[in-house]
């Protein structure tokens, strides 16, 4: 099985190459360079691995929710490989990946800042093939509107801990374990997510592979 | 040398596949006029969300009309600006994404490049040296094209576009959007003598344009009108478009004199208005010169003009490395 991941959902950009068990990856924050990054990085890996594209399996990208030029660079270069080698594409969310970046910890509270003083956020718990598996749906609102568990220690992550720490650990009280906020989507660890995914058949094909903004209303 | 073309640079999704050979073999297009009507403009958000799920299915039906298979396309063309950011990502991204799958030669093409190369999809074509008038909703040109890239603007508007006085007006007038072609429709009706606007601009030396204060004499002669009915609006209409259309008219006769250029290509959505097309085919055959026009769904913004100047370059041994970007902001002059 051959995978290629890439996300550039955040101010990060990275991709990843599976290989029946083997995983090569690239990974830099930069904001805004993404569009000149994304294929070169891609390119360096499949070379590096004397892959071609038409030997991959299965392509995933980072669906989102995020920054919504960056969620359409991946998605964009997704729908083009999988289009002209015709490889399935499985579309990863964001906020999964932050969490199974977390897998370490068994509840994991993925957050995302979604400007204007809202956030993106998704509960995830551990199965027992260490896949992280959405609690409920992921959701845009304001820090005091999330969702408290109703059970358990939660482990927060991600860039929204990092503006609104404060305001979330009095919200979540004895909740909360603890969390860490300089942690951004990794291709890296789209891959067990991709798996998952191809084996459960949530795959598309180009035309279908879209971003998920989950913030809808953009127009006054 | 089989081309595929990309252009998303605002509200239209298009995509076509020229051939140096056989000519366009399909275009296939979809606008997106509907979707930003009710905003009264486009709202560049909305914009990049419908290129980003049209555009894989358009590429699709495009190589069915065209009866092309994956492996005849030798090249792939997209618009990388100007435009809006977010609009021409999607169409960079696919397009640079695809010609890696396919292991074919990119090229980022100039939107305007491609508008001004536009009428050579045409029989009979122009060629080089010639006069082009570029007036869109972004744009208000006039530029001597002396061959593939080498463009100088001899004028342009130094505030609104042609394009954009009309949508104004139109929305001043409670026509819609886009207000072109329901001005246009409505002038058909208008008396020419009822109203007079200024030919702005035109009794000073030099091509620039300038439109806003048009539409200030609109609404302030809109304002005064006691009777606010379909025939004044219509006298309007005629008023306004006669005022727009001569002014460019004047100044190209300008520019033809200026230049001593014997062609004169017409460019941009505004050029699909038959009222200017009219006005300019008399000037041609006043000063013995050409005048060419792309057919109007051409005038618009379309893949078939980005695949044709995409053609031109990629044969120039032109193309573009796997960093692709997008340039909201590109001067003509500078590519």
């Amino acid at each position: 099985m051959k995978i290629l991941a890439f996300d550039t959902s955040t101010e990060a950009c990275s991709c990843a190459l599976y290989r029946d068990g083997k995983i090569e990856d690239r990974f830099v924050i930069a904001p805004r360079k993404h569009a000149t990054l994304i294929l070169t990085m891609v390119d360096e890996l499949l070379s590096e691995a004397g892959l071609t594209i038409t030997q991959l399996d299965l392509l995933a990208f980072g669906r989102g929710p995020g920054n919504f030029t960056g969620l359409r660079i991946a998605c964009g270069v997704a729908q083009g490989i999988a289009f002209g080698a015709d490889i399935p594409v499985a579309p990863i969310s964001s906020l999964a990946t932050l969490a199974q970046e977390a897998a370490q910890n068994k509840n994991v509270l993925a957050i995302i800042d979604a400007r204007m003083a809202e956030i993106y956020s998704g509960l995830y718990i551990i199965d027992n093939q260490g896949i992280m598996r959405c609690s409920g749906s992921e959701m845009l609102c304001v820090p005091n509107n999330i969702t408290i568990p109703n059970a358990g220690q939660w482990f927060g992550v991600g860039t929204g801990w990092a503006t609104y720490g404060d305001q979330l650990s009095k919200r979540l009280g004895e909740r909360l374990q603890n969390y860490q906020t300089d942690k951004y989507p990794q291709a890296r660890a789209m891959m067990p997510l991709a798996l998952t995914a191809f084996k459960e058949g949530q795959i598309v094909s180009a035309e279908n592979a879209l971003p998920v903004y989950l913030r809808n209303k953009v127009v006054n | 040398m089989r081309i595929l073309g990309i252009e998303t640079s605002c509200d239209e999704t298009g995509v076509a596949i020229f051939d140096t050979k056989q000519g366009l073999l399909g275009h296939q297009l979809y606008s997106q006029v509907e979707l930003h009507a009710k905003y009264g403009g486009v709202v560049p958000e909305l914009a990049s969300r419908d290129h980003i799920r049209k555009l894989i299915p358009l590429i699709k039906s495009l190589l069915i009309e065209s009866q092309t298979q994956a492996n005849e396309i030798d090249g792939i063309a997209y618009t990388a600006g100007p435009g809006l950011i977010g609009a021409l990502l999607v169409g960079t991204a696919v397009g640079r994404s695809l010609a890696w799958a396919w292991q074919v030669p990119a090229i980022g093409v100039h939107h305007m490049e491609g508008h001004l190369l536009a009428s050579m999809l045409e029989k009979p074509a122009p060629s080089f040296p010639f006069l082009a008038l570029l007036v869109s909703g972004g744009h208000t040109q006039l530029v001597h094209v002396e061959a593939l890239g080498k463009y100088k603007i001899l004028g342009e508007s130094v505030d609104d576009a042609a394009g954009e006085a009309f949508d104004k007006t139109a929305k001043l007038l409670d026509l819609g959007y886009p207000g072109g072609p329901a001005i246009a429709r409505l002038a058909e009706q208008g008396n020419p003598n009822r109203f007079h606007f200024p030919r702005p601009m035109t009794r000073q030396q030099g091509l620039n344009f300038s439109f806003s204060g048009l539409k200030t004499s609109v609404l302030t002669t809109w304002r005064a009108q006691v009777e606010k009915n379909e025939q004044t609006r219509a006298d309007i209409a005629r008023a306004f478009q006669d005022a727009v259309i001569d002014t460019l008219i004047i100044k190209c006769r300008r520019a033809l004199k200026q230049t001593g250029l014997k062609s004169l290509v017409i460019a941009g959505g505004v050029g699909a208005n038959q009222s200017l097309r009219a006005g300019l085919s008399a000037l041609a055959k006043t000063m013995a010169i050409n005048v060419y026009y792309p057919r109007p769904i051409f005038c618009t913004d379309n893949g078939a003009m980005i695949a044709y100047a995409g053609s031109l370059r990629l044969a120039a041994g032109e193309s573009e490395p796997l960093a692709f970007s997008a340039r909201p902001r590109w001067s003509l002059e500078t590519i």
